[in-house]
């Protein structure tokens, strides 16, 4: 909403002097939000008033072109001005442009020669002016303005527009009406209301069009104007035209000029229809079955059975409070006017406004609320300055005016204090409520009226704001509630923190991405059809057509984020990320809409719950290049699968130590040999390992690119309970060496598992040192050597007892894997 | 060893003369100062301090002193072979010294070398901001809560007093799931976990909930469709507005320095009233760019950041989560998290933070 200081002053006696940033300040102590303040019209210069007395056509051009002679100083010669428009004859006073003077933008004008004449000075147009932006003819200022008087002075082109940025609530500051009646408050300076309009006299034989309501639910008042004999070509006056135009409105015609000049200055949108093209009663009604309506945007529009109609006997003629129709609009052969005033309510107008997805002026103001006793008055202001520079006649009026609730809130006295923190005597809370507008009665609780144009005052609270802003957050003490003894974190919210930790700590740089994805993406990572990452859930109106799925697994972006950072030259990149998965429940019903005037049941919130997606908390990182790099010391390291699988091992142990359970399996987007599941308790928790080279290869990522990706949900859900501390034993440890033969298929983690069963509890560790193949073993086998390490908590251990404790462990490792100790 | 001698032997006995020791001892000193290095002072010191050296051997003829004149020569004896040995405890010192220093020069290294043989990892400075801002909570009595981000209609807007036809809807470019009619949307806000805790804990209620929001906005230098916010929320018989300011205040300066003062401007939220913008003194100037200081980049020489919305909780919102608005008031603020990392860090361009380029996020290493 852009408000010229000089509009808001006709309303409020602001003290002499008062700057365009001091009412900004004020409104913004108010509550109003300032979005900015602009002078304009400061930097015009040398533009006078002049009258021309002689125009002589030139025929010799291409096009027409006229010699003028102006006036523009009492009793001096006239100027020859050069000038291309023809709107304009002897005898008007138009703005003449002096050599040396400034136009807007800085615009300097000059004597010159053009058309074979020298040009002393120039017509100004009203876009030249910075008054509109008509530039098909110059601007013809009002008989009578004096002869050489300041063209800046005389349109109060000098002005500054403040701009504010009105929230859903205050419906009322889409009007000059509504900043000025906040202005008055803030600045405690009179207001007078514009919206005071004295009535206008009924004719002896009034002669209206008639008016009705049909849908009750989406009006309940209707004024229609009927004037007679408007010369609809008469220019808007350049004030007029000068302060819609920095309101951010187009000047057109008188007509239309008028009703939007009302409609900002008090908020109620108006319509003005031809006269000519209306039959027979003009009614608010729901839309018919297969209408159509072509709107003044010149699109032909389908109406919607729930669209809200300004219709006649004919048909639509317009979406109600939202755009008008293009069959019955006025045109320049327009003489009879029909002013349309109407109160919607809000709820119709925000639906129909967004079900076209249109917004005009008018639809933005209904869906805030508009006073319902500005149509009687709005329309009559209309008509007035209709009469008054159109020259039309007022020939009657038809209303429709149906009760409405007029809401009383009591408010406890007391309230606005409990809720500030701050007393307020009842005299404050009366008086503030009374600058607002309302009318208050009783004494606790005080009974109050709200104002017919606050249509949002409607709970207690609602008032305890209206007290509590007028009278200066800035007097709001600042004091820290008394608390009770919390618990703090969860454990589930400090093992995701730990995990972060870790995993940044062993090289990894975590990355947030949007969680969006593509289907195709899973066919590149090759997940199959029944795969629990094709519960893909679909965004109605996605950001993007390439990612229109909410992710399934962290991987996708996860791996695009890797490919950028190589694409813009990294080599060695380590990336985690920790974030939400949405796994889709397909038949899902929709989410409930329970009432919001008591809690909903548990089945509702079931039923919440069983609509949306299931978003279990994942982990993953990708890795690629160099895990440790070659330098000084010696050789580096590439990043391998066990990277990956180690990252899982290092995310485990930051989660609370539960014990992974590392298997080979074969899992899309993974090496079918180099895929490790996880599992904790039996529970899958995720996979780790190389990317299947496929993979790779779709996504242009380098060959041998790891990946481990984890539910943490499962992970954290599976941690054990309070870690046992172990006895440690002060006595010295026995260790003994074996080298076990296996198979090639079977696991390292099998082997280990079975020593540690086997050797009991003596067995304080046992370590991998080394893995060899070769001919001595024979084909498709490795040994394993293994250093085992007892120790007894009470004794020393003899050579023997350690001995037997590892013939036992080789015996389990023998029975389960069918090791053989290598000789 | 002899024992003692009853015959006397002027020969051996010469030993004992003050005139040898001091010659004998004269004769140790320069032997160890001509010993160039440990091993050549191990070689001489068995001559000058061993059992045939000047030294002992004049003491095995101290018996054969009579003894009246042996106490004497004991003395000299005794003072002498100390000289000798202090003269070698110096020299080995001296020389050890020596050798320690060399060796340990040699195995000088240059400590400057890089070792950069494991890369290192850092965390995003989104993340450690939303700790950060749990943390302040946490220590005032706050609990972390949290909620999904693909949430249903009714907890993003209806329980938030943003009803199907309310104007606030408009003010959410809102990304739904398909279709529409379904009513789960990814939350615009993250004022449904206020939902959720109302719900689901017991009152009085301190939460803390920050987390990931989306709109469908155009991804620019100041904007993304997806974005951090935290919200926070207490609800407790005889909240104010004046817990809501102290509140504010506590956590802007536990976030940007102490001191700084904050702002409270009338607003609107349909899930609180009153409502207010909060604002908060800049932490690079003070204020100083608005007094004559130089120009501030941070605050655009405002003075002021505008940071987030507040109020108190609409009794509304109360009341469809079970709460009784006559007994309990409540406050809840909520601030975007980018905007916090992009004034405190001097962030230009919001696509730094998603894009999840490693040299953007390194430098904030594990703490930001």
């Amino acid at each position: 909403m852009r408000v010229p200081l000089s509009w808001l002053s006709e309303y409020v006696d602001l003290p002499a002097g008062t700057t365009a940033r001091e009412v900004a300040t004020a409104l913004t102590r108010a509550g109003l939000e300032v979005e900015t303040v602009t002078d304009v019209g400061y930097d015009v210069s040398g533009v006078v008033v002049g009258d021309v007395v002689e125009v002589t056509d030139l025929d010799e051009f291409k096009k027409p072109i006229r010699d003028c002679r102006v006036v523009v100083a009492t009793g001096q010669a006239p100027r020859g001005i050069v000038c291309g428009a023809r709107n304009f004859a002897v005898g008007d006073r138009v703005a003449v442009a002096l050599p040396g003077a400034a136009l807007p933008g800085g615009f300097e004008i000059g004597a010159r020669k053009t058309y074979g004449r020298i040009s002393d000075g120039m017509i100004c147009s009203a876009r030249e002016l910075g008054v509109g932006d008509d530039h098909r003819g110059i601007l013809v200022l009002p008989a009578g303005s004096p002869v050489g008087a300041d063209v800046a002075d005389l349109l109060h082109l000098r002005d500054s527009v403040i701009d504010i940025a009105v929230t859903p609530d205050r419906g009322y500051c889409l009007s000059v009406r509504g900043i000025a009646r906040e202005a008055a408050t803030a600045f405690r300076v009179g207001f007078r209301d514009p919206a005071s309009v004295p009535p206008l006299v009924e004719p002896a034989q009034p002669e209206a069009q008639p008016a009705a309501i049909d849908d009750p639910a989406g009006a309940d008042r209707i004024v229609l104007r009927a004037m007679s004999g408007v010369d609809p070509t008469r220019p808007t006056p350049p004030e007029m035209q000068r302060r819609l135009f920095l309101a951010g409105m187009r000047p057109i015609s008188l007509p239309v000029d008028v009703t939007n000049y009302v409609m900002h200055e008090l908020g109620q949108p108006l319509h003005a229809f031809d006269r000519r093209r209306l039959t027979g009663t003009v009614v608010v009604r729901r839309a018919r079955p297969g209408e159509r309506l072509l709107t003044l945007d010149h699109v032909e529009r389908t109406v919607h059975p729930e669209d809200l109609l300004i219709a006649d006997d004919s048909g639509p003629l317009s979406l109600a409070g939202t755009m008008g129709g293009l069959s019955s609009e006025v045109d320049d052969s327009t003489t009879g006017l029909v002013i349309e005033a109407v109160h919607f309510t809000a709820a119709a107008i925000a639906r129909m406004s967004r079900r076209h997805a249109l917004a005009s002026e008018a639809s933005q103001r209904f869906e805030r609320g508009v006073d319902p006793e500005l149509p009687p008055a709005a329309s009559a202001r209309a008509v007035r300055l209709l009469t008054e520079l159109g020259g039309g006649t007022y020939t009657g009026s038809a209303e429709v005016d149906l009760p409405r609730a007029r809401p009383e809130i009591a408010l406890p006295a007391g309230l606005s204090g409990r809720i500030a923190g701050v007393a307020y005597d009842a005299e404050t809370v009366v008086r503030r409520l009374t600058d607002v507008g309302c009318s208050v009665g009783g004494a606790d609780p005080l009974t109050v009226t709200p104002p017919t144009w606050r249509p949002d005052l409607v709970d207690p609270y609602d008032l305890v704001e209206e007290v509590v802003r007028l009278e200066g957050y800035d007097r709001l003490p600042s004091v820290l509630p008394l608390t009770p003894a919390a618990r703090g974190l969860t454990e589930d919210q400090r093992r995701r923190r730990a995990v972060s930790r870790a995993l940044a700590a062993t090289g990894y740089v975590e990355v947030l991405n949007h969680p969006f994805q593509s289907a195709e993406v899973l066919d590149a990572l090759g997940v199959p059809v029944a795969d629990d990452r094709r519960r893909l859930a679909r965004l109605a109106n996605p950001l993007s057509d390439q990612a229109p799925y909410l992710r399934t697994s962290l991987l996708p972006p996860l791996l695009q984020a890797l490919r950028r950072n190589l694409s813009r030259g990294a080599t060695d990149v380590a990336l985690y990320e920790i974030g939400l998965v949405f796994l889709d429940r397909p038949g899902a019903p929709a989410a409930p809409r329970p009432s919001v005037e008591h809690p909903p049941s548990r089945e509702e919130l079931a039923s919440l719950d069983a609509a949306l997606p299931e978003q279990p908390l994942h982990v993953a990182a990708v890795l690629t290049g160099s895990r440790e790099a070659q330098g000084w010391w010696g050789d580096g390291r590439p990043a391998s699968w066990a990277d990956a699988v180690e990252a899982a091992r290092t995310v485990a142990l930051a989660a609370g130590g539960a014990a992974l359970t590392v298997e080979p399996a074969d899992v899309a987007p993974w090496h079918p040999g180099r895929c490790a599941a996880l599992s904790v308790d039996g529970r899958l928790i995720g996979h780790a390992g190389e990317l299947h080279p496929r993979v790779t290869a779709a996504l242009d990522l380098p060959p041998r690119t790891a990946a481990v990706e984890l539910d943490l949900s499962a992970l954290f859900a599976a941690q054990p309970g309070l870690v046992a501390a172990p006895q440690v034993s002060g006595f010295p440890p026995a260790t003994q060496d074996v080298a076990l033969v296996v198979d090639d298929d079977v696991p390292a983690a099998a082997v280990e598992d079975a020593l540690r069963e086997g050797a009991g509890d003596l067995l304080e560790a046992v370590r991998l040192f080394d893995v060899f193949a070769g001919e001595q073993i024979g084909r498709g086998r490795r040994s394993l050597a293994y250093a085992l390490r007892f120790r007894a908590p009470d004794r020393t251990l003899t050579v023997q007892e350690a001995t037997a404790a590892r013939d036992a462990a080789v015996a389990e490792a023998a029975r389960r894997t069918g090791a053989v100790l290598r000789s | 060893m002899s024992g003692p001698s009853n015959s006397y032997d002027p020969k051996q006995v010469a030993m004992l003369a003050p005139e040898a020791l001091d010659a004998a001892l004269t004769e140790a000193v320069k032997a160890f100062a001509d010993a160039g290095h440990l091993d050549a002072l191990a070689a001489v010191r068995p001559a000058h301090l061993g059992d045939r050296s000047p030294v002992a051997l004049a003491r095995r003829e101290l018996g054969a002193l009579p003894p009246q004149a042996r106490a004497d020569a004991g003395r000299r004896v005794n003072d002498a072979r100390a000289a000798v040995q202090a003269a070698y405890d110096e020299r080995l010192v001296a020389l050890t010294d020596e050798r320690d220093e060399r060796v340990l020069r040699e195995e000088t290294v240059d400590v400057s070398l890089p070792w950069d043989r494991a890369a290192r990892g850092a965390r995003h400075p989104l993340t450690t901001v939303m700790e950060r801002v749990t943390d302040i909570f946490v220590a005032m009595g706050y609990e972390l809560a949290e909620g999904p981000e693909a949430e249903a209609e009714w907890f993003n807007f209806d329980a938030l007093n943003i009803g199907p036809d309310h104007p606030a809807r408009g003010m959410h470019d809102t990304l739904w799931l398909d279709p529409p009619e379904r009513g789960v949307v990814l939350r615009t806000q993250t004022s449904p976990v206020q939902i959720r805790a109302l719900l689901s804990r017991k009152l009085p209620l301190y939460v803390i909930s920050p987390g990931r929001v989306y709109r469908d906005d155009p991804i620019d230098a100041t904007h993304s469709p997806v974005f951090g916010q935290v919200e926070g929320l207490a609800v407790d018989e005889g909240i104010t507005m004046a817990h809501l300011k102290g509140t504010l205040e506590r956590f802007v300066q536990g976030m940007f320095g102490d001191g700084l003062r904050t702002r409270l401007r009338p607003s609107y939220f349909p899930f609180t009233e009153p409502s207010a913008e909060l604002d908060f003194e800049c932490f690079a100037c003070r204020g100083e760019s608005t007094r004559g200081g130089p120009p501030c980049r941070t605050c655009g020489s405002e003075g002021w950041i505008e940071w987030g919305g507040c109020g108190m909780v609409n009794p509304r919102v109360l009341r469809a989560c079970g709460a009784d608005p006559d007994r309990y008031t409540g406050f809840a603020f909520g601030m975007g998290l980018e905007r916090a990392l992009m004034f405190r860090h001097g962030i230009t361009d919001m696509r730094d933070i998603t894009d999840g380029d490693v040299r953007f996020t390194l430098p904030f290493g594990m703490e930001g």
